[in-house]
């Protein structure tokens, strides 16, 4: 029987090889006990987990009493605050998320795709005049997507470093308890703020939130730390890992250098291969349920969805472990699925697309500043990348 | 290829935008899919295919045409 605590975080990864999936997500899926004691499924099989996260026996309601958190912290965070539509089932769940769905349209993205491109850029020569080597997280990854997501929302860019070392600390399990609540706090009530200085001015979804009539302060500020956290955490994540990614694949690297065409494509295999929602995605089971193989959820039971194993299942992904830029992989659950299937995803492609695409065109000396055994992995991180990415050109 | 969509269980994932532009839409107004074309030519059938696989909501529906 293998201890609870390995199935939660800090999630090492595999010696060598930081972009394969956590050891401890690599099983036939098995019930566990957590290290609340709760019961808990592992699913690592891509077809029960498509299954779970389209059937609503399976909840994502966090205030369920045996809701699966992965540690402490995220159920002390989770568990008791008012919670955005990421923890909550239909029809509340949809009444909330549609409020938000056109402004995240692939039609409206695509027309924000000019200014992500001027954001790109920008951020890319301020880069390069401040001279090689640099953090590519701090200077590049992390700069881009917040930048964006400001815009939409209607956020000021200026109060960037409390919001990201706040949504750092947050989202970091290493923390003492206490760190992360004041975290969620600070940002809640930041987000408040925002929204209350709103009245009158109508720009971004915040002012939109705000001024239904039918939202207290209270949801549009959770819904508001949701957006703005999981609109820069994620984007900035996976730029960075993906750019490590394509430098130790050089060949692959260059294919897109050569067929710009191509990075549509490699968006989709990078976020299979890195699948940077690493820690499982969580549901409750409302009843018991058979899931086939030998699986029988009972009531109650917690669910953790190991997406980055599914993402490598060898009969949907042949040669799966490898990294294929030109692949179809558009089949991976990165996104999630279901109901809840990510929000932003239209959003995160264009980022993606065009950080991406702009780095490898601009920069084709681009390489590592450190050896690669001295990158830093965000093991215990809620969402895997990397703390710093040291990088000349 | 005959298509139904099914808008109750629509999440407005987009992904059937991105697959075949041609045959769905999001509406402006909740981001609901919408059909532009019930009886697409036999050329699409992969693609819808890939589209209805790749549906998070399972909304789609497609069922072969008798000739
Ligand atoms: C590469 C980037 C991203 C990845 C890998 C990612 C991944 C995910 C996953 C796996 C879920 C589902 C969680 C669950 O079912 O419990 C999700 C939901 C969500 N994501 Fe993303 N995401 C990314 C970027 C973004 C961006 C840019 C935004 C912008 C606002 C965003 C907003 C959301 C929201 C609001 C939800 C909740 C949707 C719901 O519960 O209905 N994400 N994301
Ligand atoms: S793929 Fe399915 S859920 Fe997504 S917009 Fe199309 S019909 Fe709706």
């Amino acid at each position: 029987m293998t201890t609870a605590e390995q199935l939660g975080l800090p999630a090492p990864r595999p010696a060598g090889c930081p972009f394969d999936p956590p050891p401890n997500h690599r099983r036939a899926s098995a019930r566990f006990s957590l290290w609340d004691g709760n019961p808990c499924w592992l699913l690592t099989d891509y077809q029960q987990i498509r299954t779970v996260l389209m059937d609503r026996r399976f909840s994502a309601d966090a205030h369920h009493p045996t809701f699966p958190f992965t540690n402490p912290v995220a159920r002390e965070v989770i568990a008791t605050r008012k919670q955005s539509f990421l923890r909550m089932d239909d029809p509340e769940h949809s009444r909330l998320r549609r409020m938000m769905t056109t402004d995240f349209l692939i039609k409206k993205v695509d027309a924000l795709r000019p200014r992500i491109q001027r954001i790109v850029d920008q951020t890319l020569d301020e880069m390069i005049a401040t001279g090689s080597p640099a953090d590519l997280v701090a200077r590049f990854a992390l700069p881009v997507p917040s930048l964006v997501i400001c815009e939409l929302l209607g956020v000021p860019y200026a109060d960037h470093e409390f919001f990201q070392e706040q949504g750092r600390l947050l989202l970091d399990t290493s923390q003492p308890l206490g760190v992360p609540q004041q975290a969620m706090d600070a940002l809640t009530g930041y987000l408040a703020e925002v929204a209350a200085a709103k009245q009158g001015d109508p720009d971004g979804v915040i002012a939109k939130l705000a001024a239904r009539g039918d939202l207290t302060p209270e949801e549009v500020a959770a819904n508001g730390v949701l957006l703005l956290l999981a609109g820069h955490e994620t984007t900035a994540n996976m730029t960075s890992l993906s750019t490590v990614a394509l430098l130790r694949h050089p060949a692959q690297a260059e294919r897109l250098r050569q067929d710009p065409g191509l990075i549509l494509g490699a968006v989709e295999e990078l976020l299979r291969y890195l699948t940077i929602v690493h820690t499982g995605v969580p549901r409750v089971a409302l009843e018991r349920v058979d899931l086939g193989g030998g699986v029988v959820v009972e009531e109650g039971d917690g669910v953790l969805c190991a997406i980055s194993t599914a993402n490598r299942d060898p009969e949907l992904f042949g040669d799966a472990e490898q990294l294929d830029v030109e692949r179809d992989a558009r089949r991976h659950l990165a996104f999630g699925f279901g109901v809840h299937q990510c929000l932003g995803q239209p959003l995160a492609r264009a980022e993606l697309q065009i950080a991406l695409g702009t780095l490898l065109r601009r920069l084709p000396t681009l390489r590592l500043a450190v050896p690669f055994e001295e990158l830093r992995f965000r093991t215990e991180a809620l969402i895997y990348g990397l703390h710093e990415l040291p990088v000349a050109w | 290829m005959h298509v139904t969509v099914d808008q109750d269980r629509c999440c407005s994932s987009g992904q059937c935008v991105l697959t075949a532009p041609t045959v769905f839409d999001q509406s402006d107004e909740d981001g609901l899919v919408v059909l532009l074309q019930d009886r697409p030519a036999p050329e699409l059938a992969a693609k819808l295919r890939t589209a209805a696989a790749l549906c998070p909501g399972g909304a789609i529906t497609l069922a072969e045409v008798a000739r």
